[in-house]
């Protein structure tokens, strides 16, 4: 038994739904308690869906567990295969149904539907989501394909030279309710069509089932979301011979490597690594003298796998930031995270524990926070300046216009995203030569609006009660102290007064004076 | 009576009990709602309740595990091991209610054990207690009525002369209807909830209960055990059921029916005033109320006879004929009531008869916006301040602000000639 206040996914049935709203023509009947319909409205609200997602839920009530609930399973399926005619059945129960043991998957089997129906056992105790919408896809892939394996594989990704048409390859994994999967098919496709490489099938995002059952015509995979994706990508290498690619086109540099993978497998000529530079604006906006503040800005990055990795490798060698903390929730992506995190001199944070991210959060003083929306609102309760990188989704994660995170566009949503919640170089210089001049408003918050800079009255509030707190249990600021200290940029101000007051302790100073301050500065710089 | 009462089943499209937790939780500031659920619990609490403002919000879920479910640990022992947790981290919490979820139903976790444990080991500090707001027995505010119930039993006995309103009301609703009261000549009026749980209000033989809210069933049976007497009038939403509440009260209290009347006409008036320009706007349309919040029934009552909508359909999902009586009489000869739902039977006879507002749930809203019927939340229903005289007008609002907004820029945005959904 856990105690869970807010959680970053739901159950792993959520996930299958994912994957049946995403596709056209697949309808899921769930079994499940009245209160269960309320994940419609994720769809509906969340991703500002004009339909309704194609689920049938059975509703049982407790009168119903008395008698028979199978039957209602039964006249469930019935009803919604005759009303839908769907082209294939998902059945499958949420998290009270699995109690109950009806079986409903092997209830619809068994009842001759001229459709293919498919079971779903998403172990609701133990998994979650995403792992939910990973499994629903593979199954789907493999129930539909299943009579299409060959014995011995023999698939080449060359192929496609031999038979005079362009390289085509598949897009696996975006979903609704993934973050910004709409606007990175479109990216993508972009990306593809200026190599000359055709996109056969796009699934479960607007697929159909005669689209999966034309899965092993294109040449290769490719695995945009590894959450959703990697199960069916790996079972369609192994049962057909079918490669995918590895690298997440997320950043310049990741879709430079992205487009080398995909050539070197399909037999093409690799781009070099010029066109990021001539096609994305990321590079020459980094490179760019205003940039220059950026340098060491420290970075908290959570968020789910994929999404968390790709911001690390973009605010390293792309941005020129210090990655001071790097998380996931997702606990099958643990590994990679873990590992990229130890090339950073970090320990990576799994937990889906919101207030340990927070407490993180606190502990490593970042500059700037890439997270989820939880992220968004612990970083606005410190006063941090926030970007939303991924999942869990809300309705501002799905903007009217087109915003992508991969790609070359896709790099340059990231660097608006990322960087105009900080402080512009030139502006933070301006504010730092200004800020005694009388018209200067002490907590200028310039374009940052409340989502950054620390509020002066909370700051001063604080201050209080700092020096009274002080008082009692560490060293005490002297007004020449106190003086030097309001010299500083409200927006490091605390940081250089905790560091201060950190450093007088070690040092074993009970009064902190302009002197110290500047001792504290010099350590610290050291 | 005058409606014609249907009953459907099939699939249902409905919050369970555990969703009444987001309004109750902010009424009793110094309550913690423990749901002893699965993850789905809690995805469903935070997805309706939009949780993300709080920065620890007080409701939580213990969410059960494959050990807890196979008995490798004992679901009691990490239960108590959770609570204590909780309060460890929350000292300021004073009343702990355990909820009940429809897997902890189904494997029968006995939970008024559980809150009696706790009690003893906690010896007054916190007061434990426990209900059920599970989707198998109960839906959206009757999650409500548990815990109120649950609370019932732990009301301190009186005989004194007083009102009682029972119900969450908004705290600024709830001081107007104070103040109104007062003026009508009851000093003595308490509410349940209370605002902090410690300050449960008695019950005894002096004690009158009007019910705010008409989904209390089985709370106002209970304070009826206790003495009360629970009084049977419209429910106080509108300017003419609110006035009705009230002077049900008054007759109860055996108030001068002219000093009652120079307190509530000019309030009637004004409601009137009020309601006058959404009456101009929601005259003659056509309205379909969906099953949900059991709110459904008064509502429709009010819309008709105060705003001048045409019912062409009310949806309850469950109906207590006693509570209700006064209300369905008080709909036109013929108005078709449904208790229950198939909602795909339900949503084709929205479609067949094009009514010009729907109220319903999120998951129903944009899909049928998409189809070019106007829609109105419910749940917007439960969390505003729509009770009461004074309230008449922003209630009729919450109806004529969808109307309003299509009309304003449905002729600059919708393509003349798409007949069918085009965001679908």
């Amino acid at each position: 038994m856990q105690l869970t206040l807010w959680t970053y996914e739901g159950p792993p049935h959520v996930g299958a739904m994912r994957i049946a709203a995403s596709m056209q023509g697949v309808h899921y009947v769930l079994h499940a308690p009245q209160g269960d319909t309320y994940a419609d409205l994720l769809f509906t609200m969340i991703e500002r869906r004009g339909q309704r997602p194609p689920v049938t839920y059975t509703t049982f009530q407790a009168r119903d567990l008395g008698g028979d609930t199978a039957e209602l399973v039964k006249r469930t399926v019935h009803e919604a295969a005759e009303r839908f005619r769907p082209d294939a059945l998902l059945v499958g129960e949420s998290c009270t149904a699995e109690l109950i043991q009806d079986q409903p998957g092997a209830l619809a089997q068994g009842m001759g539907l001229s459709m293919p129906v498919v079971t779903l056992e998403l172990p609701a105790y133990s998994k979650k989501e995403n792992w939910g919408a990973a499994e629903t896809l593979y199954q789907l892939v493999r129930n539909l394909l299943k009579a299409q394996v060959p014995e011995q594989p023999q698939h080449d990704p060359r192929a496609w030279m031999a038979m005079g048409r362009r390289p085509r390859v598949n897009l696996i994994g975006p979903s609704l309710l993934g973050f910004r999967c709409r606007d990175d098919v479109l990216e993508i496709q972009r990306l593809l069509t200026l190599h000359g490489i055709d996109v056969g099938v796009v699934a479960p995002l607007g697929a159909g089932v005669s689209d999966l059952q034309r899965l092993p015509q294109a040449d290769l995979n490719v695995c945009l979301y590894p959450e959703i994706a990697e199960t069916s990508c790996s079972w369609l290498e192994r049962n057909f011979g079918m490669p995918f690619t590895r690298t997440v086109p997320i950043g310049v540099g990741a879709t430079h490597d992205f487009l080398v993978e995909l050539h070197t497998l399909l037999g093409m000529e690799p781009p070099t690594d010029e066109e990021g530079y001539q096609c994305s604006r990321l590079p020459w906006y980094s490179e760019s003298v205003d940039s220059t503040y950026l340098t060491g800005k420290r970075v908290f990055i959570f968020g789910d796998g994929t999404h968390a990795l790709a911001a690390a490798r973009i605010c390293h060698e792309e941005l020129g930031f210090k990655v001071v903390g790097l998380g996931t929730y997702s606990r099958e992506m643990a590994r990679p995270v873990r590992a990229a995190a130890k090339e950073l001199g970090l320990e990576a944070l799994i937990s889906d524990d919101y207030l340990a991210v927070e407490a993180a959060m606190a502990e490593a003083a970042p500059e700037l926070v890439l997270g989820t929306q939880m992220e968004r609102h612990s970083a606005k309760r410190l006063g941090l300046p926030c970007a939303v990188i991924s999942t869990p989704m809300h309705v501002q994660d799905v903007p009217a216009r087109n915003s992508p995170q991969m790609g070359w566009e896709g790099a340059n949503v990231i660097f608006d995203a990322w960087v105009h919640p900080l402080m512009m170089g030139l502006e933070e210089h301006l504010i730092g030569m200004f800020r005694h001049d009388f018209e200067f408003v002490d907590g200028h918050q310039s374009h940052l609006g409340h989502g950054g800079g620390r509020d002066s009255a909370a700051e001063s509030r604080k201050t209080s009660a700092v020096v009274m707190s002080e008082e009692e249990h560490g060293p005490r600021w002297t007004a020449d102290g106190e003086a030097e200290l309001k010299k500083i940029p409200f927006f490091v101000r605390g940081k250089v007064r905790r560091n201060t007051e950190t450093y007088a302790r070690e040092a074993g100073r009970h009064e902190i004076s302009s002197e110290t301050l500047y001792d504290a500065k010099a350590h610290y710089k050291a | 009576m005058g409606a014609n009462l249907r009953k459907e089943a099939g699939p249902r499209e409905v919050f369970c009990g555990l969703t009444s937790i987001v309004w109750l939780h902010r009424r009793m500031p110094d309550a913690f709602f423990l749901v002893v659920g699965s993850r789905t619990c809690a995805h469903l609490i935070q997805s309706a309740a939009g949780v993300m403002i709080f920065a620890e919000p007080r409701f939580g879920t213990a969410i059960l595990s494959e050990r807890d479910l196979a008995g490798l640990a004992d679901a009691h022992d990490e239960l108590d091991r959770v609570a204590r947790e909780l309060l460890t981290r929350r000292p300021e919490i004073r009343t702990l209610f355990l909820v009940g979820s429809c897997p902890s139903e189904v494997i029968k976790l006995d939970l008024a054990r559980a809150a009696e444990r706790l009690n003893e080991e906690l010896q007054g500090r916190v007061r434990v207690v426990n209900y059920s707001g599970s989707g198998i027995e109960t839906t959206f505010t009757e999650g409500e009525d548990g815990a109120l119930s649950a609370l019932v039993p732990l009301l301190p006995s009186t005989d004194r002369r007083q009102l009682l309103l029972a119900g969450t009301l908004a705290d600024a609703v709830e001081d107007r209807l104070i103040h109104l009261f007062a003026k009508l000549g009851i000093e003595t009026v308490c509410s349940f909830p209370p605002r902090q749980s410690t300050e449960l209000p008695a019950v005894g033989p002096g004690t009158t209960v009007l019910l705010t809210q008409p989904f209390l069933s089985s709370t106002a049976r209970l304070l009826k055990e206790r003495g009360a007497k629970v009084l049977s009038a419209p429910f106080p939403l509108g300017a003419e059921g609110s006035r009705r509440w009230m002077e049900a009260a008054c007759r109860d209290f055996n108030l001068p029916a002219d000093r009652v009347a120079s307190v509530l006409d000019p309030l009637e008036q004004r409601a009137r005033m009020a309601l006058e320009p959404h009456r101009a706007q929601l005259s003659g349309k056509r309205i379909v109320l969906l099953p949900e919040s059991q709110l459904e029934i008064p509502l429709a009552r009010f819309l008709q006879r105060e705003c001048g909508m045409e019912l062409v359909e009310v949806g309850t999902p469950y109906l207590n004929r006693e509570l209700m009586a006064q209300e369905l009489e008080l709909l036109p000869e013929g108005t078709e009531v449904t208790e229950g739902q198939h909602v795909e039977q339900q949503l084709d006879r929205v479609r067949e008869r094009h009514p010009d507002l729907v109220v319903c749930g999120m998951g129903l809203a944009n899909p049928l916006e998409a189809e070019g019927i106007t829609t109105k939340w419910s749940i917007e229903l439960v969390f505003s301040p729509i009770h009461g005289i004074d309230q008449a007008g922003d209630l009729a609002e919450l109806f004529s602000r969808p109307l309003r907004r299509r009309q304003l820029i449905h002729p600059a945005l919708h393509p003349q000639t798409a007949h069918s959904s085009i965001h679908a």
